[in-house]
């Protein structure tokens, strides 16, 4: 069926919301991969067999929905039950009957299944009186576990489709004028004025422009766009038709990141059903602009990421990047001016499109306006998705919405913005996460992940595997970061492995000042951050690795030596439970006891111990 | 898998007309491909910022000790390779392990041996 004007969309969803509410039992099981894996597969499919058995026919009497990525990955998984929006977690394919039982059929609510806050000791019933979602301002994320992403109809619904049947009655500079004064800056981390770059590209003349999403998430510890990709593809979609319309493109192109494989079949479910509707395709919803999205997939290298490698990577060459003389607003992809946003930018655009940019440019704060996605990870107790106004603290995030650190260890360090970004300790906690707070606390927001590390996080170690990590993916064009990363990386081994020498430290340092000044791309420029931010922050983990070869957090391999502290070990027999040398032995209720000989500093112990009843001690000292 | 021989290279060369060396050059790449057959079960073993902090490497150790192959390597039966990758993006999860689709979340030292225990009865319940 093709919509062929913006008259015939808002009618065909006026007609589908009055069918959407005739249905008032609905389940919508969580189907991003953080609860595949936790096995929501088979939950969906037991709601679909207990219906058959209650001689309810699913689509008529009530619906099931395999819905995107709530965020709230820790606790799947997730399963919303409506009218009521239900909140129950960890639910298994077990808990289904009686959920049909007892909730659909009922109206009860199970207790067991509602999550508990953690402060209150109280269950909580629905999604809004979770204290992870109560901090949050879901724009981007607002579809996210809400629609079912293989049916447009339901984007539809949801308003979808309506910033870009706006947008078509509006003149191409009217859009970008409307983005520049949202002040939408590159959510991939850049965080260059979007407005600004579409309006270079419409000033270029030529005849084959193009727009780009940058799919490529590479950093590690971030997943905000796998969830975007596989959770809302229309909202990308739709928001890179109305670039193309402002900017005179004729084709787009979604780069789509290697491990993400369910991302790339809901895209590409979703460009088939945009063609069929008629907002892909000639003649867009009639207005006589012809567009299409074509998918490309990317082959597992992180400097992809970049732009100008992700370009060439699109025009069928290994994914190295190239000097920026020239704008890609001028000659980016096969030499004709390309638009690349982020796939988070692009989601933004239809709302700001639709909602105006006073509503947009009033969230957030002064140059960093709207709301950024983050992937809140590590050793936090509520791991997940959280998307925030611009602006929220650092302790807001980590604290308010991810609950602290998890067993209540000590907080010692945050990283952000990926590998180039950097660790900042506990006393910048009140730092505003935005743009410009992070830089010149020496680190950066970057594209969205936020790390927490607890007391059992070494340092020098963290350094080590970011230096580990860029060397691995760096492309090997320029001799800064090639040789550079190598030399970082044979000095951090060293340290980390007890072999260092005196003044390995400073050589460290001045390599990596080196590498920061001569590198050719972004990536290569800010390759040295994790060392320079740690050694800033953490100066006595790296003097106790060189001089003393003793590593306080517990993580480097016989560095360390580990004591039950008798006062507070409560003999729960956890830790011997978890050790795989058996090494730790005592009664149950009676201090317990290591023997070093037998442990292989796998740290196990540490981390199930619910009373920090183990010490990390130097070797030797009894 | 995933795997590129020699022939399909050259082959790939001479359809599309372009060098063998930059064939050559894609192929080493991307991590996606390969120029070496893979096992039939390849564990992926996430090795996020996430995962890597909650304990990543020993967990790659302990798959290395239980299968007595290392990281990028095949065991003899073809059965398993072990890779050590870039982040899979389950970081609430962490530490990650994929064999093949399956994704195992919060992956313990002790659960390893069950792990492949299960993977080998998968295969063995196929090919009766």
């Amino acid at each position: 069926m093709i919509l062929t004007s913006p008259a015939d969309l808002e009618k065909y969803r006026r007609d589908l919301s009055d069918r959407k509410t005739d249905l008032k039992m609905r389940v919508r099981v969580c189907a991003g991969t953080g609860c595949l894996a936790g096995g929501s597969k088979s939950v969906y499919e037991a709601f679909l067999k207990e219906a058959e058995k209650h001689g309810m026919k699913t689509g008529i009497d009530f619906a099931a929905d395999k819905t995107g990525c709530h965020g709230f990955c820790e606790n799947g998984p997730i399963v919303q039950i409506d009218p009521q929006n239900i909140f129950y977690q960890h639910v298994k394919s077990e808990d289904v009957p009686e959920i049909f039982e007892k909730t659909i059929i009922g109206g009860e609510t199970i207790e067991k299944l509602l999550y508990r806050d953690q402060k209150t000791k109280k269950r909580c019933r629905n999604e809004e009186n979770i204290p992870f979602y109560i901090h949050q301002k879901r724009i981007v994320l607002e579809n996210c576990g809400h629609i079912d992403p293989a049916d447009i109809n339901d984007y539809i619904v949801k308003g979808g489709y309506g910033g870009l049947s706006k947008a078509l009655f509006m003149k191409p500079e009217e859009i970008i004028e409307e983005i520049i004064r949202s002040e939408l800056r590159g959510r991939g981390g850049g965080g260059f004025p979007t407005g600004i770059k579409w309006k270079s590209a419409l000033e270029v003349k030529s005849d084959r422009k193009y727009v780009v999403a940058n799919g490529d998430e590479g950093d590690p510890g971030a997943f905000m766009n796998r969830s975007l990709m596989e959770g809302d593809p229309h909202s990308i979609i739709e928001g890179m038709i109305i670039g193309a319309y402002a900017t005179g493109s004729f084709e787009g192109h979604i780069y789509v990141r290697n491990e993400y494989p369910l991302a790339l079949t809901n895209l590409n479910l979703a460009l088939k059903k945009a063609r069929d509707y008629g907002f892909l395709g000639k003649n867009i919803l009639g207005s006589g602009f012809d567009f299409d999205i074509q998918i490309t997939r990317g082959g597992g290298a992180f400097v992809c990421g970049e732009s100008t490698a992700l370009i060439t990577s699109i025009e069928g060459f290994a994914g190295v990047p190239r000097v920026k003389y020239i704008r890609s607003t001028e000659k980016g992809l096969w030499d004709a001016p390309a638009v690349l946003n982020n796939v988070e930018t692009w989601a933004n655009i239809p709302k700001i499109i639709l909602r105006g940019s006073d509503w947009y440019s009033d969230i957030g704060t002064e140059n960093n306006t709207g709301t950024k996605v983050f992937s809140l990870v590590g050793k936090v107790k509520n791991s997940g998705l959280v998307e925030v106004p611009l602006g929220t603290t650092l302790r807001n995030i980590i604290f308010e919405i991810g609950g602290g650190v998890i067993n209540n260890r000590e907080f010692k360090a945050v990283q952000t913005g990926g590998p180039s970004g950097g660790c900042l300790p506990a006393d910048k906690l009140d730092t505003p996460v935005d743009f410009d707070s992070l830089k010149k606390e020496g680190s950066m927001m970057g594209s969205g992940g936020i790390i927490v590390m607890d007391d059992h996080t070494c340092m020098v170690n963290v350094a080590c595997y970011f230096i580990d990590f860029l060397a691995e993916e760096c492309c090997g064009k320029c001799a800064p970061c090639r040789e550079g990363l190598r030399a970082m990386q044979k000095l951090l081994h060293g340290l980390t492995s007890g072999k260092a020498k005196p003044g390995d430290t400073l050589l460290l340092r001045d390599i990596a000042e080196h590498v920061k000044e001569t590198a050719l791309c972004g990536l290569g420029q800010t390759a040295a951050n994790p060392v320079l931010s740690t050694m800033k922050y953490f100066p006595e983990e790296y003097e106790e690795h060189e001089r003393e070869g003793f590593c306080r957090a517990g993580v480097c391999p016989d560095m360390y030596s580990l004591e039950i502290d008798p006062e507070l070990c409560t003999g729960c027999g956890a830790c011997a439970k978890i050790c795989p040398a058996e090494a730790i032995s005592g009664e149950i209720k009676m201090v317990h006891n290591i023997d070093m000989s037998r442990c292989v500093t796998c740290g196990s112990c540490i981390d199930t111990c619910r009373f920090n009843a183990i010490d990390v001690v130097r070797r030797g000292k009894k | 898998m995933h795997y590129i021989s020699v022939d399909a290279m050259r082959e790939v060369a001479e359809t599309l007309n372009i060098p063998q060396s930059r064939v050559y050059s894609v192929a080493t790449f991307y991590k996606a491909l390969s120029l070496v057959p893979l096992g039939k079960n390849v564990i992926r073993i996430c090795n996020g910022t996430a995962c890597n902090i909650r304990g990543s490497p020993k967990i790659l150790k302990a798959f290395e000790d239980e299968l007595g192959i290392k990281n990028g390597e095949t065991t003899e039966d073809g059965l398993f390779t072990i890779q050590l990758v870039n982040c899979l993006g389950a970081c609430a999860l962490a530490p990650v392990v994929t064999i093949n689709e399956q994704v195992y979340g919060k992956v313990r030292i002790k659960d390893i041996p069950g792990i492949i225990e299960e993977v080998k009865n998968n295969d063995s319940d196929q090919s009766r």
